[in-house]
């Protein structure tokens, strides 16, 4: 057990190693000044004290008058210190109170969205296994959903539920005649602005666990142990318990490997329902040209999905035996 | 044993035959084949439809589906059914070319790591599983804001270059089982060298395998296209099918009710990617005797 989170210790430091250098490495062989080139492509100047501001801070930032390797530390160094810049489009506020401002959005959506369809695809995944009826619809449906871009299922419930029947609010956090507030009025309004976007991303991804899991509970089905199990005359019940747990293990996994996804997805998401979480910072960032902030979220974002696997891999521990006792268990 | 008859040597040919045969025979590789097909060649007769290209103001503003405009025009009248077909060509390309891509170099890896072993596999295994945990999305947000994409061509070698390592994982597991056979081994004592064996004795057992495995990169390739092209981060100048899904959704499309704009891309998006999943659980039918008789 200690071999298997030793090695997928190093798996993540490296990862965060190269996810962090390649932020920093490429604007910096980009041709041009980008800090330049940024300002410039925001149009005319129109606020040259702000630009100045902004130029010399970002000069001293990066340290242009240092050497390379000297660049790459200070960069660590002030990460460390949770200094990701400032964003230029919210000007002056540090990139990092941008980022930590949409979060609580982006977590509310995600959160819920990834657990539950995991959830719940695993609980119809297994039943539509060796269910005729069931599989016949769930099967389809599944495929259907795993092969829509999420932006698009956005805009679809976007359109219908919420333009064509008025059920839903298509855009925001919460009303825009509302100000943040501890009241009824305020928390229904985040829960109606809350419920389509959660919807959406909530459909992908389920269609994608509950094929999964319909795959993988089939192929156990027709182990050699589940046979063997039948023919003691075990009851049917008692095999399909002992296949969902077999089953699970590669879920988890799957789980840890769709994260990546799945943040993609609510980017989209967010996008679409124009949503105050990081994927519509990341949209604004865009079209305001706004790099650094670009790259404070991305950044954030790597680092979230990294921490949120490394608690798979915790769980995984606890969920399989093998790797509990430190026998072959699963390589890192 | 005791039978002494010589076997009739099953050919490669043989058995290619019989797999063709299996596959035309079945409904999921048929359905899907003819979904890819008439869409492909939609999308190859882009240029041949109308004179006009993607982008270009032809119609009326925002005019629903006619005989004229069979898919409508956009809120600034332009043809929607000519941006769909030239979407659909380009979500082919994308498609084909960052698949290939990513099967070619996961392909590569988990060969060289499975069959070399020892510190080649080691150091191929952990850039495998940095890749792997990298959220691809993310960093390929950050390459395209900055490096910039300026064609197709170049989309795909982005995608490609973040797709590949869970292949590359699935090779490596299963040329690590086949190297152990004898029939590698006899190669190996007679002196083959490691390419070609990898090429005539690992690869061919492994070749539906692989083949599934460049499908389901086929489509979730042209899913991430999507999504970057969605962003605004697509080639300029390049209609594609996330680029008119982004254009709609800009110009308000959904509350001005101009529903024939947002559709059709994510019909087609779905179509493509959906048919080939669907030929995927078909030819999987078909290379594995197990699930034949499902």
């Amino acid at each position: 057990m200690g071999r298997y989170f030793g090695r997928k210790s190093i798996v993540y430091a490296l990862t965060c190693i190269v996810a962090v250098t390649i932020n920093w490495l490429v604007p910096r062989f980009m041709p041009g000044d980008p800090v330049l080139q940024m300002l410039i492509s925001r149009g005319p100047d129109t606020n040259p004290e702000q630009t100045a501001v902004i130029m010399d801070y970002y000069n001293r930032l990066f340290g242009f008058d240092v050497p390379l390797w000297q660049q790459y530390l200070n960069y660590w160094g002030a990460l460390f210190k949770g200094d990701l810049g400032v964003s230029v489009w919210l000007f002056p506020t540090p990139v990092a109170d941008v980022v930590l401002r949409a979060l609580p959005y982006t977590l509310g959506l995600l959160l819920p969205a990834i657990l539950l369809s995991w959830f719940l695809g695993n609980k119809v995944g297994a039943m539509a296994a060796r269910r005729k009826w069931l599989d016949n619809s769930v099967l389809p449906v599944g495929y259907v959903l795993t092969a829509t871009p999420y932006m698009w299922l956005a805009i679809l419930l976007a359109w219908s539920l919420g333009i064509v029947a008025g059920i839903f609010p298509t855009a925001g956090g919460y009303g825009f005649d509302l100000q943040p507030a501890v009241s009824w009025e305020f928390a229904s309004s985040l829960a109606m602005h809350w419920f389509l976007p959660f919807l959406s991303l909530f459909l992908v991804a389920f269609g994608g666990w509950a094929i999964g899991m319909r795959n993988l509970v089939i192929y156990e089905l027709e182990s050699d142990y589940a046979n063997y199990l039948a023919a003691l005359g075990a009851p049917p019940r008692l095999i399909r318990r002992y296949a969902f747990r077999n089953a699970i293990l590669p879920q988890v996994t799957g789980l840890a490997l769709q994260l990546g996804v799945l943040v993609g997805g609510s980017i989209l998401t967010e996008v679409v329902f124009a949503y105050p979480g990081l994927g519509n910072l990341v949209f604004q960032a865009l079209l305001h040209r706004d790099f650094f902030l670009l790259q404070g979220v991305v950044l954030f974002i790597v680092i979230g999905v990294l921490v949120a696997n490394f608690v798979i891999d915790v769980v995984y521990v606890l969920v399989d035996p093998r790797t509990r006792a430190g026998m072959q268990g699963v390589s890192a | 044993m005791t039978d002494t008859r010589p076997l009739k040597p099953i050919t490669a040919d043989a058995r290619r035959a019989e797999i063709f045969r299996l596959a035309l025979g079945n409904p999921k590789v048929i359905a899907g084949l003819v979904i890819l097909a008439t869409l492909l060649a939609l999308g190859l007769a882009a240029p041949l439809l109308s004179g006009h290209g993607p982008s270009d103001y032809v119609g009326p503003r925002a005019e629903p589906p006619s005989a004229d405009f069979w898919f409508g025009t956009t809120l600034f009248g332009q043809d929607v059914f000519v941006q769909f077909a030239n979407g659909i060509r380009s979500t082919y390309v994308v498609g084909l070319l960052a698949g290939g891509i990513g099967a070619l170099v996961g392909m590569t890896v988990g060969f060289v790591a499975g069959y070399r072993g020892g510190v080649v596999d080691e150091i191929l295994s952990m850039i495998t599983n940095v890749v792997l945990v990298l959220p691809a999305f993310a960093v390929l947000i950050i390459l395209a804001a900055y490096v910039g994409i300026d064609s197709v061509v170049h989309q795909s070698v982005f995608i490609g270059a973040f797709s590949w390592p869970w292949v590359a994982r699935a090779v490596r597991a299963q040329t690590f089982s086949l190297r152990s056979r004898e029939f590698v081994d006899l190669a190996r004592l007679t002196g083959v060298r490691p390419l070609t064996i990898i090429r005539t004795e690992i690869g061919p057992n492994m070749g539906s395998y692989l083949l599934l495995v460049f499908i389901v990169l086929f489509g979730g390739s042209i899913l991430t296209a999507a999504s970057l092209d969605f962003l605004g981060l697509g080639p300029p100048g390049q209609m594609s099918l996330g680029l008119m899904m982004n254009q709609a959704l800009q110009s308000s499309a959904l509350v001005l009710g101009i529903w024939w704009w947002f559709l059709p891309p994510g019909i087609g998006i779905v179509l493509i990617v959906g048919a080939l999943y669907v030929t995927n659980i078909g030819l999987d039918d078909v290379f594995n005797p197990k699930l034949r008789k499902m």
